[in-house]
């Protein structure tokens, strides 16, 4: 009898040890740099310290090395708490250690992976564009390989732990020439921060994530060395897919996570508040909310820890990641608007947590492929009729 | 330097415990277990020793297996080596039977320099366990410890700052000693990824009574002059009463009220 439902003892402790660490943390500083939209170094280099950059990197290049379930229960635990600082761990991992740890070549992983797993430096993913968002083969940023340096043109968009004072690395997404059958061929290539050239602006009045940075970048003739290219030429877009997988998983846990804090401040809340006499909790409506909420966040739960199982045990989990995703951040925007809802007016207060989940929930419905493009992932991979994109 | 800590795992302390009105034992199902609050600061204060002055640090615990959980926390914190000292043999301890099982397994570990303990069990509270380690040592006793001044491993010294009722005492010792902390000398550092995974993978030896230079006589509820003949709660006080209504009149009240109950005369 195979299937086990029980984490062991390491992953208990990891939750305990990232749960503890949020509430005493990060929960008291949260609402103020939401409020002042202030991306915190110090929290970024905490986490750091208690290791959870880098968790599927090996220890050789500064990584825990505990996995990719380890990692989803640390996500989850810190988003339980505020979203912006999981954003900053989910893409300062997915989507900026793990393609050059994945991807790069023993020389750009010993000189970019220790610092990046210590929490010092940041490295980003550069892939949206103005023009090509759901539509990320449709990149117009160049790079033109003269002689032995790339030289870079274009911009990106929207690109997490791009523009902040530790941001050291981005991996671009560029179109290096054309491919055989007449599409671009995409290649990613590492660009140092501070490289000429190259100008990241931090993007502010964000709805959502708040206190995680984001930032619009420029490349005019920005110039890098040849050997700056992530991987073989004409690779970048596998690279890309293959590195929104398993950033699917982390985007999913953060929909756990926060759905989980929402409800528990729901719950909360339901036994606090009194009117007409009595908690409000104990009216049926409310508390048929709480058990929704409740048996939602378990059905999450265990397709993304099925998800992660299979990540762990290097079986494909195109799919999988696909529907965690879609289902956590689904669950994440059910449970959070009851969590409102129980709330009243409080609710729509910012002293109040569920305030700053209501609005974080939002970003899970479209970063890292939207709902509409998870589903078509989904499609394609169970073998609909003809091609979902039409 | 060589330091051993002694930890102990006692029921969380945010849970509501209940007490089986029967047998005036705690009823501890489903009640979780963590690291005895006190003996946190002692593993921190032992590894910042540590990390000062070399040396390596040992933890020992004497519980069910169960207690296992709170010496891999010790190691993810950073500490070297762990201990259990399990057996059927130890049960129903009382406190001078676990300083005697403890002092023993000191002994066992062998030249130790420093050996430090919580200032209390949030369960048990006696405060006794610390204190008759050292007298079973022979080795000067340190409680409440707030500060660690400074150590001087060469010359076997160390100086220590104690919290008392009205102030703080400075109080130098020679080396070996042991001291009891509280929870104003550090700030526990939480375990990190690598350090819980490291913990995972170490193996920790569990030691039973015949490990141990022990007399077997001296072990468990046999070697235990005291036991908890029952435990209660204290009666649960009534709610205070509000006078409502005008200044005057309630006042008038509030004197009557005083007058019945003789605390006015
Ligand atoms: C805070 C934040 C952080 C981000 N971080 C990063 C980052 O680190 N790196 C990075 O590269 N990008 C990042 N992004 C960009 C994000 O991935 C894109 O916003 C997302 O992929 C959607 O692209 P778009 O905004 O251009 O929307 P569009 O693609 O223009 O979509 C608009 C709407 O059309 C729908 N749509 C599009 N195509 C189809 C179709 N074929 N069928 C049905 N519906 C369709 C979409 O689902 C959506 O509802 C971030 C965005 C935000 C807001
Ligand atoms: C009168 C009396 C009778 C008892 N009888 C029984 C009994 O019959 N059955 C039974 O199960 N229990 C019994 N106990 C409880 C048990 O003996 C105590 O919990 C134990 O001796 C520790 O005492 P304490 O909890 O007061 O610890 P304290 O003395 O308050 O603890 C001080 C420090 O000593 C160290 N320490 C304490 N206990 C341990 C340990 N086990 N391992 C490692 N380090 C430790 C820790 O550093 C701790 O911070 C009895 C307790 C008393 C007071």
């Amino acid at each position: 009898m195979a299937l086990d439902f029980d984490l062991d003892e390491e992953l208990e402790s990891i939750r305990k040890m990232v749960r503890t660490f949020a509430e005493k943390e990060i929960a008291p500083v949260a609402e103020e740099l939401d409020e002042k939209e202030e991306f915190s170094i110090k929290l970024t280099q905490r986490m750091g310290e208690l290791g959870l950059f880098g968790p599927f990197v090996s220890e050789e290049h500064g990584g825990s090395d505990i996995g990719y379930l380890g990692y989803i229960i640390a996500t989850e635990e810190i988003a339980r708490i505020d979203g912006s600082q999981a954003a900053t761990l989910a893409a300062g991992n997915s989507l900026g250690i793990y393609p050059i740890y994945t991807f790069g070549n023993e020389e750009q992983k010993r000189e970019w992976l220790p610092d990046l797993c210590a929490g010092k430096k940041l490295a980003s993913f550069g892939l949206t564009e103005p023009n090509a968002g759901s539509d990320a083969g449709a990149s117009k940023t160049t790079a033109v390989l003269d002689k032995d340096t790339w030289v870079i043109n274009g911009s990106k968009i929207f690109i997490t732990n791009s523009s902040s004072e530790i941001s050291a690395i981005c991996i671009v997404q560029a179109v290096t020439g054309k491919r055989p059958d007449g599409r671009n061929e995409l290649s990613c290539i590492l660009v140092p921060n501070g490289t000429p050239g190259f100008t990241a602006k931090t993007m502010h009045k964000k709805m959502v994530w708040r206190s995680s940075n984001t930032g619009e970048l420029f490349f005019n003739d920005c110039r890098v060395p040849k050997e700056n290219l992530l991987g073989k030429q004409g690779e970048g877009f596998h690279q890309m897919l293959q590195t929104l997988d398993g950033g699917r998983l982390s985007i999913a846990a953060m929909g756990l996570g926060g759905a989980q804090g929402a409800y528990e401040l729901a719950m909360k809340y339901a036994h606090e508040r009194e009117q007409f006499g009595r908690p409000i909790g104990s009216f049926q409506v409310n508390a048929f909310k709480l058990a929704d909420m409740y048996t939602d966040i378990e059905m999450a739960r265990l397709l993304l820890y099925k998800a992660t199982w299979l990540a762990d045990n290097k079986r494909p989990f195109t799919k999988e990641s696909a529907m965690a995703k879609l289902v956590c951040s689904e669950i994440y925007h059910r449970v959070v608007n009851q969590s409102v809802q129980l709330h009243g007016g409080y609710g729509l207060m910012k002293e109040y947590a569920v305030e700053r989940h209501y609005r974080n929930q939002k970003l899970l419905d479209i970063g890292e492929g939207t709902s509409e493009v998870q589903r078509i992932v989904i499609a394609r991979n169970i073998g609909v009729p003809g091609d979902p994109l039409g | 330097m060589k330091i051993v800590v002694c930890v102990k795992q006692v029921p969380d302390t945010a849970a509501d415990i209940k007490i089986d009105p029967e047998t005036s034992t705690l009823m501890l199902d489903g009640v979780e277990h963590i690291t005895n609050p006190f003996d946190e600061f002692a593993i921190e204060e032992a590894l910042l020793t540590r990390e000062k002055h070399g040396g390596e640090v040992h933890v020992i615990t004497m519980g069910p297996p169960q207690a296992v959980d709170v010496l891999r926390n010790a190691l993810a914190m950073g500490a070297d080596q762990a201990y259990l000292l399990c057996d059927t043999a130890f049960a129903g301890a009382d406190t001078l039977a676990t300083s005697y099982t403890l002092s023993k397994a000191i002994e066992k570990i062998g030249g130790v320099d420093l050996v430090v303990c919580g200032k209390q069990a949030v369960d048990g509270d006696t405060a006794q366990v610390g204190p008759s380690i050292a007298t079973y040592l022979k080795i000067p006793q340190l409680t409440y410890v707030s500060k660690v001044r400074e150590i001087d491993s060469e010359k076997g010294r160390i100086v220590v700052e104690r919290m008392l009722e009205g102030g703080i005492q400075a109080v130098e010792s020679s080396l070996p000693a042991l001291m009891t902390v509280v929870k104003d000398i550090n700030e526990p550092r939480l375990p990190s990824l690598l350090g819980i995974r490291k913990a995972a993978k170490t193996e920790i030896p569990t030691w039973t009574a015949v490990d141990l230079p022990v007399d077997q006589s001296r072990l468990g509820l046999d070697g235990s002059p005291t036991w908890v003949a029952r435990v209660s709660r204290p009666e649960q006080r009534r709610g205070g009463e509000i006078l409502q209504g005008e200044i005057p009149e309630v006042v008038s009240q509030l004197v009557d009220k005083l007058l019945d109950a003789k605390v006015l005369k």
